[in-house]
């Protein structure tokens, strides 16, 4: 009676802008130069990781109409990095965050295949939407999707990349010296779309990628975005951490696959995981508190409550009592701050609830908010845990987050990793040759070899 | 005392012949794998070649080529010449990367922060080529916009046509907002201040606010200042507008002089007479505008062998190779007496097409550097750690840091 044991998947995010990354630690690192990302890579690639993951900064942060102090601020451009990456590892995946709202498909199509030919079959892409005009205004178009638009744009976009990518059939170059052939008539094929968003008539410059297609990863958490994700997404970044909330979350968005004709298996969802690691328990417990501080000093927690609130609490005691003002709704843009658009008033009333039940201060609030570890204790009982998500359907593995550049993921990898491949749920290697998509455990696109050959027969 | 000159080499998919993917040392199958890219950038790199640049465009057929009756003979398909370099980038050492972009879609703040992080891969190796303009094929894979560039004007002359007019102003502005974002970073701005808990200044981090024609582009540069401040900005040109857009923006220009009693009006002399005018108009950073020659060369041991391998290349293309630069076949002596000549004339670099990939590649690295470099024709590499340090070209300070010290 052996039942199979479901395998974990892992990525590595690196560090992006965020209050996450530790820079007052004193083993931290740069967060742009090279060497940082050749580390990083090569520790994701020890720990036999499905992929590395950079997310995409369009524009640095503003905090009260000035560029933000106080996180780490400037990275890389995602693309570019990416293809760097795959220079310098042999296995790992490389996946990066892209805007479909200020990208073009037929541009966007050919870096991301180009990706997929230099990594040999290693690319992803996680396609996010944005709408807003503080973003736009370092585009061409500007601002200039309103916020029901976006998805359409998105879904519009994915159909068309996928079309430009499928117009090449496998083997399509022909490349015959002695005919003198490069290509048969009607490859590659024209790709016509006409709607909304995209009116092209395009020839795709990009002969067909190791994969077919890179994979694609889908983040957004919304009814659009979980309908975006059934139907688009290979991999799903959610933020469903904790164990009940990721197993709702994970049944709700794989039951929606039957209706694409999806199976179970060709989607894998990675919630970030963040964890603190001890040799006992108590001693994780303290790693987690330490962490946290970093994570959270006053100002950060300060600044925390004025993104909430729209309005200057400088004033304010960050280990005091939350501010008893009204917030400033009126100001509540966002500039470049993820995640903060939610109805104010009623976020506030939620805070000042929690914050009261708990006896809570300020920081002690942010801590509690932002700087929770998913995974806190020694290496076996985060192996047993991690373990326990994936076999009970809760997941199919973790986007683990480290909060220190580029060393944050060294301790997992030579502590946990090895308990996980014990278990017999992690991979003891690469197989050699392993596409991302392999790596995922995904299956192969359907529409490639089997189509390819007769096609060319027929012309 | 000899005029000394930089070699680059122009990479382009199997070279610059339409026909160089049948020679029996191609790799026609390989034009988009990682192991094509790598071993050419690594033979270029260790040779002591000072740059590479890398040809792109967005669409499959080539640039102002009718799409009816696409010929299949030739190479079809290409990859994003960024990425490519960025991939070579940590594969390499010494050799700068330049990819070659074109303004009329690609958005300027992607491309600046792709050439900034091209920078730090290569840790100050990278720079960009700039092409104005989109064509017809490439108007329609992208569907943005309907009028454009569809040739050039019967005359021959750019200044001609409003619409390549308009493209070199739109490729202008392109230029300019990627020098603000380059500078929109002091190189200072990341202060790590622990006692404060400032990650950075926001006073030494500038938003460009940049209005233009054809596009305005607010914040700063996502990416922190590079290795070499700002990257190499090179554009190819020909006649008067591309000329002045060089003077106006790039630090180097390649330019298509031929022999004398060659191709009228690309006489070298009369080429930077004309870029010296524009320049005294229209330059204003302290740097002199460096001037490369490009040359298409075919390298074989002898002669008779040079030219028969381009006749049976002719042969099979259906016609005799063109091209707007010199065409040069002929042994390593051959070629390096033309560079010579151009070294006297006082270019300071010579951007070599190899006519076949690899094996024109091969060539130049291992018979025309080595017999240049005796002759003490080749510019040796002093160690320099950036490609501006390598071309003598000062490290800028970034504007911001100036305006304020003006004030």
């Amino acid at each position: 009676m052996s039942r199979s044991i479901r395998q974990i998947h892992l990525a590595a995010h690196f560090p992006g802008v965020n209050s996450t990354t530790v820079w007052t630690d004193p083993t931290a690192g740069s967060q742009i130069d090279f060497a940082s990302f050749e580390h990083f890579a090569a520790t994701a690639e020890r720990g036999l990781f499905d992929y590395v993951f950079l997310a995409e900064g369009l524009r640095l942060r503003e905090h009260k109409g000035r560029i933000h102090e106080l996180d780490v601020l400037g990275r890389p451009n995602t693309l570019s990095i990416l293809a760097a990456v795959a220079a310098i590892t042999e296995h790992v995946g490389v996946v990066g965050t892209l805007n479909t709202t200020f990208n073009e498909p037929y541009e966007l199509a050919r870096e991301l295949a180009t990706l997929d030919h230099l990594s040999g079959g290693r690319a992803g892409w996680n396609a996010v939407t944005s709408s807003d005009a503080f973003h736009g205004a370092n585009f061409r178009r500007g601002g200039y999707l309103n916020h029901a638009d976006r998805y359409e744009r998105a879904r519009e976009f994915a159909q068309l990349a996928k079309e430009l990518w499928e117009s090449w059939p496998v083997d399509g170059v022909r490349a015959d010296a002695a005919t003198g052939v490069f290509l048969d008539d009607g490859v590659p094929a024209g790709v016509r779309h006409s709607g909304p968003q995209f009116d092209v008539d395009a020839l795709f410059d990009v002969p067909r990628s190791p994969q077919g297609r890179p994979v694609i990863v889908q983040a957004g958490d919304s009814a659009d975005g979980r309908t975006f994700g059934a139907e688009h997404a290979e991999v799903i970044f959610s933020l469903h951490q904790e164990f009940e909330d990721a197993r709702e979350f994970y049944d709700d968005v794989k039951g929606r696959l039957a209706q694409y004709g999806r199976g179970e298996d060709s989607l894998k969802i990675l919630p970030a995981a963040t964890f603190a690691i001890g040799d006992t328990e108590e001693e994780a417990k303290e790693r987690s508190r330490e962490i946290a501080l970093q994570q959270v000093r006053p100002e950060v927690a300060l600044t925390y409550v004025e993104q909430v609130w729209g309005r200057d609490l400088s004033g304010y005691d960050p280990d005091g009592p939350l501010p008893d003002v009204d917030p400033d709704t009126g100001s509540e843009t966002a500039r470049g701050w993820a995640n903060r658009h939610a109805a104010v008033r009623a976020r506030i009333a939620k805070l000042r609830e929690l914050s009261e039940a708990e006896g809570l201060s300020i920081r002690e609030l942010v801590i509690r908010l932002t700087a929770q570890h998913t995974f806190v204790g020694t290496p076996a009982h985060i192996a047993t845990e991690i373990d326990r998500y994936v076999q009970e359907r809760a997941t199919d593995g973790f986007t683990i987050v480290g909060h220190l550049t580029p060393h944050g993921l060294d301790e997992f990898a030579e502590r946990v990793v090895p308990l996980l491949q014990e278990r017999g749920s992690y991979r003891q290697s690469y197989e050699q040759g392993a596409t991302l998509r392999d790596l995922l455990g995904l299956p192969a696109l359907q529409t490639a070899r089997a189509q390819s050959a007769p096609a060319l027969a027929a012309r | 005392m000899t005029e000394q000159v930089h070699i680059a080499i122009a990479f382009e998919r199997a070279g610059w012949h339409p026909a160089a993917w049948r020679e029996s040392t191609a790799r026609p199958n390989e034009l988009t794998s990682p192991a094509y890219w790598r071993d050419l950038l690594r033979t270029a790199d260790d040779s002591g070649v000072a740059l590479a640049t890398i040809e792109d465009a967005l669409s499959l057929t080539d640039r102002f080529e009718p799409l009816e009756g696409l010929r299949r003979d030739r190479v079809r398909g290409r990859l994003d010449a960024v990425l490519i370099a960025s991939f070579v980038a940590p594969l390499t050492r010494r050799i700068g990367l330049v990819p070659t972009v074109t303004t009329a879609h690609p958005e300027p703040f992607h491309v600046a922060t792709g050439i900034q992080t091209l920078d730090f891969a290569s840790r100050g190796r990278a720079g960009v080529r700039l092409v104005a303009g989109a064509s017809a094929a490439e108007r329609a894979n992208f569907g943005r916009r309907a009028a454009g560039v569809d040739g050039i004007p019967a005359s021959g002359r750019v200044e001609d046509s409003p619409e390549i007019i308009a493209a070199f102003r739109e490729a202008g502005e392109f230029a300019d907002v990627l020098s603000r974002l380059w500078d929109s970073w002091q190189d200072d701005a990341i202060i790590r201040d622990a006692a404060t808990g400032r990650f950075l200044d926001a006073d030494r981090v500038h938003n460009i606010e940049f209005e233009g024609e054809f596009f305005s582009i607010t914040g700063a540069s996502i990416v922190p200042r590079s290795p070499q401040g700002r990257p190499l900005l090179t554009v190819l040109a020909h006649q008067t507008v591309p000329y002045r857009l060089a003077a106006a923006h790039a630090d180097l220009v390649f330019t298509t002089p031929h022999e004398a009693g060659g191709r009228p009006g690309f006489e070298l002399d009369g080429i930077r007479a004309e870029l010296d005018a524009a320049a005294d108009e229209l330059r204003t950073g302290d740097e002199r505008l460096r001037v490369y020659a490009d040359l298409v060369v075919l390298i074989e041991d002898t002669g008779a062998a040079a030219r028969s391998a381009l006749a049976r290349l002719d042969e099979w293309d259906g016609a005799p190779l063109t091209s707007d630069a010199r065409i040069v076949v002929g042994t390593p002596g051959d070629v390096a007496d033309v560079v010579r000549e151009l070294a006297a004339a006082g270019v300071d670099g010579v951007r070599l097409r190899p006519a076949r990939q690899p094996a024109d590649v091969v060539a130049i690295t291992e018979k025309l550097v080595p017999l240049l470099r005796s002759t003490r024709t080749l510019r040796e590499d002093d160690g320099a750690g950036t490609l501006r340090a390598r071309l003598d070209l000062a490290r800028p300070e970034s504007r911001y840091v100036r305006e304020k010290v003006a004030l």
